[in-house]
Parts: C-alpha cells; sequence; structure tokens
C-alpha cells in the first residue's frame, strides 16, 4: 500500500496524525456538543474553528521557520502544538 | 408529531466525501507526497525531507513573482471595486436601455481568457492595433513588448476589461435588490446623492461586494493564461505570476518536488486569504 505512489512513512504519519486529530475532535464533540464563544480570538468561534486556526497557522509556523532560521523544525513543531493548545482553551 | 432524534442523514453524506476524497484530498496527499521527495522516474524517488520548501523559500525568483502577485492582485482589486461599483451606479435601473447595458457589459465575460490575451496582443500592438497605434499617434511612446510599465498597464487594462463587468453585474443585482422604500425615506429627508450611496446603497451592498472582493482576488491571484498569451512574462519576468512560475517549474523543467512544494505555500496562501474573507461573510451576516 506505502509503495504505491511512491508514498513516504512520513507523509504516511503526517496524514495519519491529521485524520486522528479529526477523528479524536469528531468523538469529543459528539460527547460534549460545544457553543460558540468569544475568547481572545477577534471573532466568535467553535472548538472546529480553533482547530482549523491552529493547524492553518501551524502551517505557517512551519514555513516561517524554514525561511528564516536552521533551526531544528522539531521545534516549530513543539511551538505550534503549545499554540493550538493555547488556542484550543482559551482562543 | 414525534421528532426522531438520530445522526443517520450523516450517511448521505458518504457520496459526496468519497467524491471530494477523490477529486481533491487524494490529488492534494500526492502533493504533499512529491514534496517531500526528489523523483527523477518511476521508482527512483528519493527522499529529501523539507529541503524543497526551503529551497522555494529562500528562491528570490519565486519571492519576486509573489511579490508581483500581490501588487497584481491589490491594483486589480483597487481599479476593478470602485469602477464596477461606478458602472452599476450608472447603469438604467429597468427598461430596454437595461437590458441592452446587461448584455453590453456581459461580453467580455464570454470570451476565453487565451481569446482575451490574443485579442490584446493584438490591439495593444505600436504597429497594427488599434489601441497602441492610438496611444503613440498621441506622441506617448508606448510598447508593451519592451517596456515593462507599458507591460504592466496592458496586463491591468486587460485585466480591467474582461472583469470589471462581473463586479458590476454583482453590484447591480444587490442594488436591484433594496427596497424602493429605503430610497422614499431618503427623499422625505431630502438626503443627498452621496447619503443615499453611503448610507443606503453601500452597506446594503456588502454581501455582494464581499463576494465580488473574493472572486476577483482569487481570480487575480491565479492568473495565468492572459499574461501568458500578452506578453509571455516579459520583458524579461516583469509580468511573470506566480502560476507561470510554477508551469514553468513544473513542466518546463519536470523539477516535480520543487514545483509540489511551492504548489502546497501558494495552496496555504490561498485557503488563508479565502479563510479571511469567508470569516469575513459570516461575521457580517451574525451582526444583521
Amino acid at each position: 500500500m506505502i509503495a504505491w505512489m511512491n508514498w513516504t512513512p512520513t507523509v504516511a504519519i503526517f496524514f495519519a496524525v491529521i485524520a486522528g486529530i479529526l477523528a479524536v475532535m469528531t468523538v469529543y464533540e459528539i460527547v460534549s456538543p460545544c457553543s460558540e464563544r468569544k475568547g481572545f480570538l477577534p471573532i466568535a468561534t467553535t472548538r472546529g474553528d480553533r482547530l482549523f486556526i491552529g493547524l492553518l497557522s501551524a502551517a505557517y509556523i512551519h514555513l516561517a521557520f524554514l525561511a528564516v532560521s536552521d533551526i531544528t523544525l522539531w521545534v516549530a513543531l513543539a511551538v505550534s502544538v503549545a499554540w493550538l493548545l493555547v488556542l484550543l482553551r482559551w482562543g | 408529531m414525534q421528532k426522531v432524534q438520530n445522526n443517520k442523514a450523516w450517511w448521505l453524506v458518504l457520496p459526496v466525501f468519497l467524491l471530494v476524497a477523490f477529486s481533491a484530498l487524494i490529488p492534494l496527499m500526492t502533493v504533499v507526497n512529491y514534496s517531500v521527495q526528489d523523483i527523477f522516474g518511476p521508482g527512483q524517488a528519493f527522499f529529501v525531507g523539507t529541503e524543497w520548501f526551503k529551497e522555494v523559500l529562500t528562491d528570490e525568483r519565486l519571492q519576486d513573482s509573489l511579490i508581483r502577485q500581490f501588487i497584481f492582485s491589490g491594483a486589480v482589486l483597487l481599479i476593478q471595486i470602485p469602477l464596477g461599483i461606478g458602472v452599476a451606479l450608472m447603469m438604467p435601473k429597468s427598461g430596454i436601455k437595461g437590458s441592452l447595458c446587461l448584455i453590453l457589459l456581459a461580453i467580455p465575460l464570454l470570451i476565453p481568457w487565451n481569446v482575451v490575451g490574443t485579442i490584446w496582443q493584438i490591439f495593444a500592438r505600436g504597429d497594427i492595433g488599434l489601441f497602441g497605434w492610438g496611444i503613440n499617434q498621441l506622441g506617448i511612446d508606448y510598447n508593451y513588448t519592451g517596456d515593462t510599465l507599458d507591460a504592466w498597464l496592458t496586463v491591468l487594462l486587460m485585466d480591467v476589461w474582461h472583469w470589471t463587468p462581473l463586479v458590476a453585474l454583482l453590484c447591480y443585482s444587490g442594488l436591484r435588490a433594496i427596497p424602493e422604500a429605503f430610497y422614499q425615506a431618503a427623499e422625505i429627508d431630502r438626503a443627498s446623492k452621496w447619503a443615499v450611496f453611503r448610507y443606503i446603497q453601500l452597506p446594503r451592498l456588502k454581501s455582494v461586494l464581499i463576494i465580488a472582493v473574493l472572486l476577483r482576488f482569487m481570480d487575480s491571484f491565479m492568473i495565468y493564461i492572459e499574461p501568458f498569451v500578452l506578453t509571455g512574462g516579459g520583458p524579461g519576468s516583469s509580468t511573470t505570476f506566480l502560476s507561470q512560475t510554477l508551469t514553468t517549474m513544473a513542466i518546463g523543467q519536470f523539477d516535480l518536488g520543487r514545483a509540489a512544494a511551492f504548489s502546497l505555500i501558494y495552496f496555504l496562501i490561498v485557503l488563508l486569504i479565502s479563510w479571511l474573507f469567508f470569516t469575513a461573510i459570516t461575521h457580517a451576516d451574525k451582526e444583521k
């Protein structure tokens, strides 16, 4: 399966993690539905909105790290995860 | 009547989900997959990690075309949105004149992109083109194949000619949707034309305008065929926009990994801006 179209383990893990996050969030949403609320972001957001904002900004954080520095991307990943958690909790 | 409470209706979404998976998700995943590899041919792929991204982000040619792209899209919006509103305001409200205006306005929208490019390529030529020849006759030295500013102005003018009608048509439909009672109230208050525009027409046009801005931004951001036919990206690379740079890379040089990394960055920019617009639209609706 993974050899088909030259899929690489890295990409497989990446998408598996994304799919996993989506699955977990779906289950979470079914177990305890969230309502729209206003955090430190300028707009009222639902949990899904905040996840989307978090993932999108994670992509930009990684690109920014790549563009302006030679620091390993694990740092960027840590920053992104921290930011995502902050966003989900207080965003 | 007893209401049935369950989520089985979600299964009806499954066909759409499968369709989207095959038309969007899997191709996108493929692009992500290519962007971390160097592919020479079937069975000859090497994992390179984020090298392509690093290279693309620090590539001056790409940065230049990105800056050009933003300037172009900005200029397109700054010209076409006010112009479109203006045209819509001046159009006859109804009757045969109104229909005639609508048809005339819609004509540029019906012309295929590459034909638009060809039309302007000939129209703007100094020797046989009416526009180029006319400008030269006025004593202004104009040559879109040799001068950067002329090339830019010609590409912009072509886009304005091609797409302002879309903005005008959208605004026209928005204007027609304003109930007559609003104008009557304004007349009773002796509101000036400007006040009517500022406090009745413009706020009521908000939602159509957001759509117009979004459509024009996306289209101009992805522009490819028209400048490619008109100037070929020249003189030099002064009118080479993002899509053209990408195509040269992917097809001309067959640099799949690099092109994939670049596509993803392109996609992220488009995604971010679309999301901002989308949020603005839904936010504006909620406030009502």
